[in-house]
């Protein structure tokens, strides 16, 4: 097994429960000067973490920089990731050390971008969704398990639900294959389909 | 079987389909820019491969470039790093670059359009998500992460899951006043900021049919705020008579072997949508926003919505949360209200159209003198036009001072932002928190509102400038 292959997470979470998380706030603009692909997390919503920019005065409520709360698993309000097509804010998510994002909806573009870093986007029913947050703010111990190979989200010692992925992305995640090796793999098709149009 | 343009162009592109996967996606033109495709180059480089089809891949400078003195080095150090490693690798892989410094050099979604480059029944990707503004031309356009960027690199191809398709279709003639920015504001105050995810959306109807090519990108440009994959238009006359004659469009035999092909990309008339929105254009007022998402936006003379009127609660917090950002209280009048900025300027609104409707609007009046205004063309060749037309006077009469070409305040990344807490009435797409600076209040307008604003120093109803009654 490929290190970035994805199986089954199980772990704390971390609730962020604000919807239509942008991914200007996932990772701000001007921390996009980087040429190479590490080191965002330090940088992980930069503006909700601290005060006027300066990392000495931390925003106490904020879910980051809450003690009670850690984890692989994070959990956000409806349409996460929407606007840029950054790959940076999955790049500062999974640096952070998250392996998996779970919200009632994702937006395309950074759904793309998560899966194509081994970053696990599971979507639930808005129902399951809330009563993710409320067990994790009772309890910031509760832990959570994603199962990939059974498709199947569940808080521990309760509620479960499945979650959908196609087939090709599920092998590519299990076995931490990239798009780009299947891609390669077709040389050979792309070039007849060159020669066809 | 009838279908939709969308389905036509998508289906003729598609190299192989995985059962119960996406589809292999046949790109025909890359464009690229140096924010998004440094890593990409190098995980060509750690695979060792080449650039496959070097000639479909375009690239410029545009995100992170200063808009003053462009002529000197770049003084920001990881600026001009990026900057560098863009012409380093175009030149390593043999990638044009229009970079700063040359004629064709602007802001992406700009540029190609202008060169003519953007063609027709093309499959376009960018790492950018206002991709999409090249949907005005018929064209199936929508942005990129930077592994798929490395994917079109590697192998001029990308895997995606097919979209639904919707059609938004926009009937009536527009009040004076009101544009093509206007319209769509409009529409995904509607939809909302999410409403069209997983949807590739076709702009119909006589409204957007009696559109300019510039003001069909601005409709085109903004999809992607309601969440869509892309937006698109079906070419016409109007397409092809901005297209003719353009740097690299097709000429002599080409050009009308092309016009036959382009005269039949559209949706045949029983074609069925997943979903259809009908929007009057009569209902459109001058818009502006008062939130920190694009769906949350209104007609000028309408007041804040009052989140405590709200039944759904996370719909309540939502906005309360936007409304505590923006400092505007429910029920509040915005026109009228004193604001610091005006940005005019972005991939949605810095076309040479864009600047002949302000300079109409200005022509022979003052900016205010206690508002700052950055006004930032398009591209070099908008730039050019812009002295062409005479136009640069007027705004210099008027007060108003001509930046350089580039992305701008519209993100904040070079040194153009807006200061903490104070507000922008901005021509762009996003009005996202600290989008244009740290504690940024953006408000998105079209050039008119944000033109009209300048000149009075408070957020203003161009109908009263225009002399026009307001509905
Ligand atoms: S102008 Fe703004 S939205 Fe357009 S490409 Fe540049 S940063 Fe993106």
């Amino acid at each position: 097994m490929s290190s970035k292959a994805i199986s089954v997470v199980t772990s704390t979470a971390v609730p962020l429960k604000i919807e239509n998380v942008d991914t200007d706030q996932i990772i701000p603009a001007r921390f996009l000067k980087a040429t190479n692909r590490e080191g965002f997390g330090k940088n992980l919503f930069r503006d909700w973490r601290y005060i006027d920019n300066d990392e000495n005065k931390p925003h106490e409520d904020f879910v980051l920089n809450q003690k009670k709360y850690s984890g692989k698993i994070l959990v956000a309000g409806k349409n996460f990731g929407c606007g840029s097509s950054r790959e940076h804010a999955a790049w500062a998510i999974k640096d952070y050390g998250f392996d998996v994002v779970v919200s009632s909806f994702f937006a395309d573009i950074f759904r793309n971008n998560a899966l194509n870093n081994f970053l696990l986007p599971v979507v639930v029913s808005d129902g399951f969704l809330h009563k993710l947050f409320t067990a994790i703010i009772a309890d910031p111990s509760k832990e959570i398990t994603v199962n990939l190979p059974s498709q199947t989200i569940t808080l521990d010692g309760g509620d479960s639900e499945t979650f959908q992925i196609s087939d090709y992305k599920k092998t590519c995640l299990l076995n931490g294959y990239d798009d780009i090796n299947y891609l390669l793999s077709q040389r050979a098709k792309i070039e007849a389909f060159e020669k066809s149009i | 079987m009838s279908k939709t343009l969308f389905e036509k162009i998508w289906e003729k592109h598609v190299v192989e389909s995985i059962a119960d996967g996406p589809d292999v996606l046949y790109i025909d033109k890359h464009f690229i820019h140096e924010v998004t495709s440094p890593q990409a180059f190098a995980g060509l480089e750690k695979r060792g491969l080449p650039v496959f089809r070097p000639q479909k891949t375009i690239a410029t400078a545009d995100h992170n470039v200063p808009t003053l003195h462009q002529e000197l080095p770049i003084k920001e150090a990881l600026s001009r790093k990026q900057v560098e490693k863009l012409t380093e690798n175009c030149a390593k892989y043999g990638v044009e670059l229009y970079g700063l410094g040359h004629p064709f050099q602007g802001i992406v979604h700009v540029i190609g359009p202008e060169l003519g480059i953007t063609q027709p029944g093309m499959t376009i990707v960018c790492g950018d998500s206002h991709t999409s503004t090249h949907g005005a031309f018929g064209t199936i356009a929508f942005g990129i992460g930077t592994s798929e960027v490395e994917m079109t690199l590697a192998t001029q191809c990308i895997m995606q899951g097919k979209p639904k398709v919707m059609r938004i279709n926009v009937e009536g003639k527009l009040h004076p006043g009101v544009v093509s920015k206007d319209i769509i504001l409009h529409i995904i105050s509607k939809i909302s900021a999410s409403g069209a995810t997983g949807y590739f959306v076709e702009y119909a109807g006589s409204t957007i049919r009696s559109l300019s090519m510039e003001a069909r990108m601005t409709i085109c440009n903004m999809s992607i705020e309601m969440g869509a994959r892309g937006g698109m238009i079906a070419p016409d006359e109007v397409t092809f008579a901005y297209m003719r004659g353009r740097k690299f469009a097709p000429q002599g035999p080409d050009w009308d072997m092309k016009l036959e092909e382009w005269k039949k990309l559209k949706s045949d008339d029983d074609a069925v949508f997943d979903r259809e929105l009908n929007i009057d254009a009569g209902d459109i007022e001058p818009m502006i926003t008062y939130g920190t998402n694009p769906g949350q936006g209104m007609g000028i003379s309408d007041t804040v919505p009052d989140p405590e009127k709200l039944q759904d609660e996370s719909e309540r917090n939502a906005l309360r949360k936007s409304l505590t950002y923006m400092g505007f209280k429910g029920g509040e009048k915005m026109k009228g209200m004193h604001v610091q900025n005006v940005f005019i300027g972005s991939c949605t609104n810095s076309r040479i159209e864009d600047f002949r409707m302000i300079a109409s609007l200005i022509k022979g009046k003052k900016k205010s003198p206690d508002i700052n205004v950055m006004i930032v063309p398009g591209s070099q060749q908008v730039a050019a036009q812009i002295v062409k037309e005479g136009l640069d006077k007027i705004f210099t009469e008027s007060g108003f001072f001509i930046r350089q070409p580039g992305c701008s305040a519209c993100l904040g990344m070079n040194e153009d932002k807006v200061p903490a807490g104070e507000y922008c009435v901005s021509t762009s797409n996003r009005n996202f928190e600290g989008r244009q600076g740290p504690n940024a209040r953006t408000i998105l307008a079209s050039p008119l509102t944000a033109a009209a604003t300048a000149l009075t120093g408070k957020i203003s109803d161009v109908r009263e400038l225009l002399n026009v009654n307001p509905a």
